[in-house]
């Protein structure tokens, strides 16, 4: 019935009805010409990029799929090294990849730090998911972080004892980034709070701690813990150069963690404080029920943002001489044979580094906009 | 009447409780809040001190930073000050901060630029240019650093030979040796010039400012730019010439198993800068994305709308409102690419790391070498934060 | 909201109670049940000696394809294992790089440092270390591209050297430079493999370390005849055994280790031949080999001591010939002092 009202509207009176815009502002040529062609710099300037890009396009396909060399027999890397500057050599890859991924970890074993890095991926995987933030969540990190222990020490179930000198590649990346998030997590709120704490010698201490890490570069916080920490100890006690490491990235994570809880709590509005302070809640009840669940949930996009920053600082150990996936990679083209072959490794290694740390930017910024608009409604 | 009305003042002071000895009295809590918390940080820092004291003892490990009068006997590639490996360890340490400075300024104000460029590109209507932008920022940011710069670093020492050198353009020669540049011979009569021109500037900025001012009072716009080129051309070629004008082009000449002569960019630092600068430059260019996006659009229009041209419109009316977006995680960016210059030790730039590491290394003397690295930077780190401070209060809002 | 407050709480709760049940496992501080000053009978309660040895040097210290350490400095460890427990595969080996060597060792993380260091006065004095045995004559080399055609490093000047910082090397260098007004420009990067790859890459002219270690970064190269070791010998570089300070019978221990090896070989003791040598009428070697007795329990061992470390690693000229020989380093002044070398035992008596 309408339709017919409307139809007859249109035909009574062709002034009235919508009139579908010129042919050139819509479809592929309108799209084209108000994105690229909209003047004469524009068009410059996209012929320009156009041409370098499909050049530089052609340029890598060639060099990285055409004239590569996928494999070589036996080490004789000769047909390679002719083609140096003209086809890549992912041979290097194949021959070590392996050994990138895992490091010096006994090669017959290497199911177990694979299903390491798996078991890491399935947690930040359940983690992300909004539906399982619960407080069982915690009891799923400490169970899955106690397997990984498990998995990679063994010496029972059967399991045969690793020890920790050779462990390497991607699980020691992901070792370090998580450990250093889940301890320097309840770290950074402690901090945080410290920081807004109206006791003044608690918040001198805290902002000493917070801005003496993040006055000083990571480096130095390592070299620290490689070089000095053993001198803190009292005789005869000494700690694993991993664990020092771990523990130099937590005091750190620590630190930058603290500004961002600090940055949720201010953001909180002021009448959340009055009103518990009105329902006579004490300080660590106010801070438990009431602020922490607020100020952590708006801090969530920024939090991961960090927790991408650590993933890629956690390379920084490569400077101290532990095992990551970047000292994998480096180490993998020691043997003369392979050196020389850095891009590819480089390549490979930059994109593992990469799909972590894309998967988790996209993540961050999609929950960013979910949770705004939940504050929007 | 005026007897009986209490000083207002009086009247919101809160009455003075008595401290009561109980644990309901929230000053009392904290008081003692304070006092355990304190006390266990002292013990622990006490534990660990007075381990450090017991183990430097026991292990006869020399102590104290005499050290740094000692002759160093370290040699050292890049120099802006004049070194040579007789020289102490305090020289040889700062001419290692100098090279930590010299790539921090250099990367500073490269990024800047190039992040501001990838930015506005981000905010282009050219869909091609904004689509490039946005790749560009997500690829970088998600790569760390250390890998990029390992990355170029092998790129260069990928490059052919001195004696097999590409050479674009007559004078330049690109090799695994770094960049080499035709350059004039320094000459007394340069570092005058340079003199007059550093005194020009001064000059021009000065009368600048008068200029506005009068501006201000009469609005007559006043031309600056003759004063400009007196003062900052004419009267620099002016000494130079008086001095007997020299110039001598010193070509770079490939001798022996090097170039000689000409200035030269080592791969150590041309990697350690490009990383820096590409890493930070995309993050910058999200700093001033953000920063143009949030100055309403209603202030272009209403700029557009008085008659402004495009150029005054960036530059009056919409740059310094996004500059107070801009400014303060500009700083923590500037303080990125310092602290991030550490990272020469991986590719053997010899900056202030390098060498204090290679200090405690010689002399056995770590705490000495890493406390020497830290107060570097912290003094780093809080001068860029007072400076950037100083320069965010001036151009914050002035709230009428 | 309180709900989840709770659960917020008690998670945390929960997460703080498990993290510290977790800590100590992860941790796996290893608590010497002695304190540092007594290495030796920390050593011995342990059952185990930790070895401090380099990341990765052809020849001296480098884990085979299997991940099994080998090596002239992996075969001192291993001897005197066999002198303390009988048993030469109670070690643990820990990789040190030049940078952390002295901290490991200071620090109590090793408990003996077999990884060419150059014995130096000032090491010795102010590091909290004692050098017990020299057991590698060395001295510093460079080596070029054979196609440079060098014949000696004097020619070397305006060249790009790399060198490892940190390191005597490094100071010899600039002394040698400055002796023979050379200007060189360096390139010096931490980690020795990286280090070999900027000279093979061709960033620097020469490369400069000991002249084992050139011989053996030679000869791990695709091409070795591609690079020429120049003649000259700048240094001088006697690679020792470290051990911490403050313990002589540890220190004795290692020392005399050493020299076992060294009169195994002067007296034809081999591995395969040391349970025929217990009948050797001599009496040096009779008092060596524990016969009859009373040198081991001197040292705190069991008198079967120097036969457990022949058997483990056979004498210094087997080692030698085993690890070195391969990559091309003769003995020269490593050979015993019966044929003009410098090594040299004391009498066992």
């Amino acid at each position: 019935m309408s339709d017919l009202t409307l139809t007859t509207a249109a035909a009574t009176s062709p002034e009235a009805a919508p009139r579908t815009p010129p042919a050139s502002q819509i479809g592929l040529r309108g799209w084209l010409r108000a994105n690229l062609f909209s003047s004469w710099i524009n068009t410059a300037v996209t012929l320009v990029l156009a041409y370098l890009i499909i050049r530089w396009t052609i340029g890598f396909i060639e060099w990285g799929v055409i004239n590569a060399i996928w494999s070589v027999p036996e080490n004789q890397t000769q047909a390679c090294r002719d083609l140096r500057g003209v086809g890549a050599c992912w041979a290097v890859i194949t021959e070590k990849h392996r050994f990138i991924l895992f490091g010096t970890y006994p090669y017959e074993e290497h199911w177990r730090p694979a299903l390491v890095c798996l078991l890491f991926v399935g947690l930040y995987v359940v983690s992300a998911m909004r539906r399982f933030w619960r407080w069982e969540l915690a009891l799923v990190w400490v169970a899955t972080l106690a397997v990984i222990g498990v998995l990679m020490w063994g010496g029972v179930l059967g399991l045969s004892y690793v020890p920790q000198e050779r462990w390497g590649g991607l699980p020691i990346t992901l070792i370090l980034a998580t450990f250093g998030l889940a301890f320097a997590f309840p770290l950074a709120i402690l901090v945080a709070l410290g920081r807004r704490s109206k006791l003044p010698a608690i918040k001198a201490l805290c902002v000493l701690y917070v801005e003496l890490i993040r006055g000083v570069p990571l480096i130095s916080l390592l070299f620290m813990a490689s070089v000095m920490f053993p001198l803190f100890l009292p005789e005869g006690m000494n700690i694993d150069k991993l664990l020092r490491a771990q523990i130099a990235i937590i005091l750190f994570a620590g630190a930058y963690l603290a500004e961002v809880v600090r940055g949720g709590l201010q953001a909180l509005p002021k009448g959340q404080y009055e009103a518990a302070d009105a329902l006579g809640l004490g300080y660590w009840q106010k801070t438990g029920f009431i602020i922490l669940p607020q100020a952590l949930r708006l801090v969530i996009p920024p939090l991961v943002n960090t927790f991408i920053g650590f993933f890629k600082d956690t390379s920084l150990v490569l400077i101290i001489g532990i095992f990551d996936l970047l000292t994998a990679g480096k180490t993998a083209i020691i043997e003369p044979a392979w050196q020389g072959f850095g891009i590819e490794v480089y390549l490979t290694v930059g994109a593992i580094y990469f799909v972590f740390c894309f998967a988790m930017s996209k993540y961050s910024q999609d929950l960013e906009a979910e949770l705004n608009r939940h504050r929007r409604r | 009447m005026s007897q009986s009305t209490t000083d207002p003042r009086l009247l919101r002071a809160p009455p003075k409780r008595k401290l009561r000895l109980s644990w309901a009295d929230e000053r009392v809590r904290g008081i003692v809040w304070q006092v355990v918390v304190v006390g266990i940080v002292g013990v622990i820092v006490w534990w660990l001190w007075s381990n450090t004291v017991h183990n430097l003892e026991v292990r006869r490990i020399a102590t104290g930073f005499g050290f740094l009068e000692r002759e160093a006997g370290l040699p050292i590639a890049e120099s802006l000050i004049e070194y040579s490996p007789t020289d102490t360890y305090l020289r040889a340490l700062t001419v290692g901060l100098l090279n930590t400075l010299k790539v921090a300024v250099v990367g500073i104000l490269l990024a800047t630029i190039l992040g501001t460029l990838i930015g506005i590109a981000r905010l282009s209507r050219n869909w091609l240019l904004s689509k490039l932008a946005a790749l560009y920022v997500e690829v970088i940011r998600d790569l760390p650093l250390l890998l990029q710069l390992l990355f170029w670093y092998a790129i260069l020492q990928g490059l052919p030979g001195p004696r097999q050198a590409l050479n674009p353009v007559e004078g330049v020669f690109l090799s695994n040796r770094g960049l080499k540049l035709p350059w004039i011979e320094w000459q007394d009569a340069h570092s005058f010039a340079l003199l007059a021109f550093i005194l020009g500037a001064v000059a021009t900025w000065l009368y600048r400012r008068q200029a506005l001012a009068k501006q201000m009072r009469d609005g007559q716009p006043r031309r600056i730019w003759p004063v400009a080129l007196g003062a900052m051309v004419a009267l620099p070629v002016a000494v130079w010439a008086a001095m007997g004008a020299p110039w001598t082009v010193d070509w770079p000449a490939l001798r022996g198993f090097n170039f000689r002569g000409g200035l030269t960019m080592s791969p150590e630092y041309f990697a350690l800068l490009l990383g820096l600068v590409l890493y930070t430059a995309g993050f910058i260019a999200e700093i001033v994305r953000a920063g143009i996006l949030a100055v309403p659009q209603g202030q272009w229009e209403a700029a557009q709308a008085l008659g402004l041209h495009p150029g005054q419109v960036l530059r009056q009316i919409v740059l310094p409102q996004a500059l107070r977006v801009i400014v303060p995680p500009m700083t923590s960016q500037y303080l990125n690419i310092t602290k991030n210059s550490s990272l020469a030790v991986a590719i053997g730039y010899q900056d202030i790391v390098s060498i204090a590491n290679t200090t405690l290394n010689q002399t056995g003397q770590a705490i000495e070498g890493i406390a020497i690295i830290m107060l570097v930077y912290l003094t780093i780190s809080l001068s860029i934060s007072l400076f950037m401070n100083w320069y965010n209060a001036k151009i914050a809002l002035v709230e009428r | 909201m309180q709900p989840f407050g709770l659960s917020f709480t008690r998670a945390l709760g929960a997460a703080a109670m498990c993290l510290t049940i977790a800590l100590p496992g992860l941790a796996q501080a290893q608590q010497a049940p002695a304190a540092a000053a007594n290495t030796f009978d920390a050593v011995r309660s342990r059952g185990q000696l930790v070895c401090g040895v380099n990341t990765g040097l052809a020849g001296f210290a480098q884990p085979d394809s299997q991940g099994v350490w080998r090596g002239f400095d992996v075969d001192y460890c291993r001897a005197i294992a066999a002198a303390l427990f009988g048993d030469a595969n109670k070690v643990r080996y820990v990789p040190t790089t030049a940078q952390n060597r002295f901290t490991a060792l200071q620090s109590g993380e090793v408990d003996v440092m077999a990884r060419n260091t150059t014995w130096t006065l000032s090491r010795d004095t102010s590091l909290g270390l004692d050098f017990t045995a020299i057991n590698f004559y060395d001295g510093q080399g460079f080596m070029v591209k054979s196609n440079l055609n060098l014949k000696s490093a004097k020619e070397l000047e305006g060249a790009t050297i790399c060198v490892q910082p940190g390191t005597t090397t490094e100071q010899n260098l600039t002394d040698w430079a400055r002796a023979n007004r050379i200007r060189f420009t360096p390139v010096v990067i931490e980690r020795l493999e990286e280090l070999v790859s900027a000279y093979t890459a061709g960033r620097c002219d020469a490369y400069t370390t000991d002249v084992s270690g050139l011989a053996s970064t030679r000869s791990a190269q695709p091409r070795p005849a591609d690079h020429t070791i120049l003649p000259e010998v700048i240094s001088k570089e006697p690679l020792a055994i470290g051990v911490r300070q403050g313990d002589a019978r540890f220190a004795d221990v290692t020392r005399w280790v050493h020299f076992v090896l060294l009169a195994a070989e002067e007296f034809g003791i081999t591995q395969a031949n040391v349970e025929q040598m217990l009948n050797d009428p001599r009496p040096e070697v009779q008092r060596m080999l524990g016969r009859n007795g009373g040198l081991g329990p001197m040292l705190g061992l069991n008198d079967a001591w120097a036969v457990n470390v022949i058997k483990a690693v056979g004498n210094y000229g087997e080692v030698f010939k085993r690890h070195l020989e391969p990559i091309g380093i003769q003995r020269g002044p490593n050979a015993l002092w019966t044929q003009g070398g410098l090594q040299y035992a004391p009498p066992f008596r």
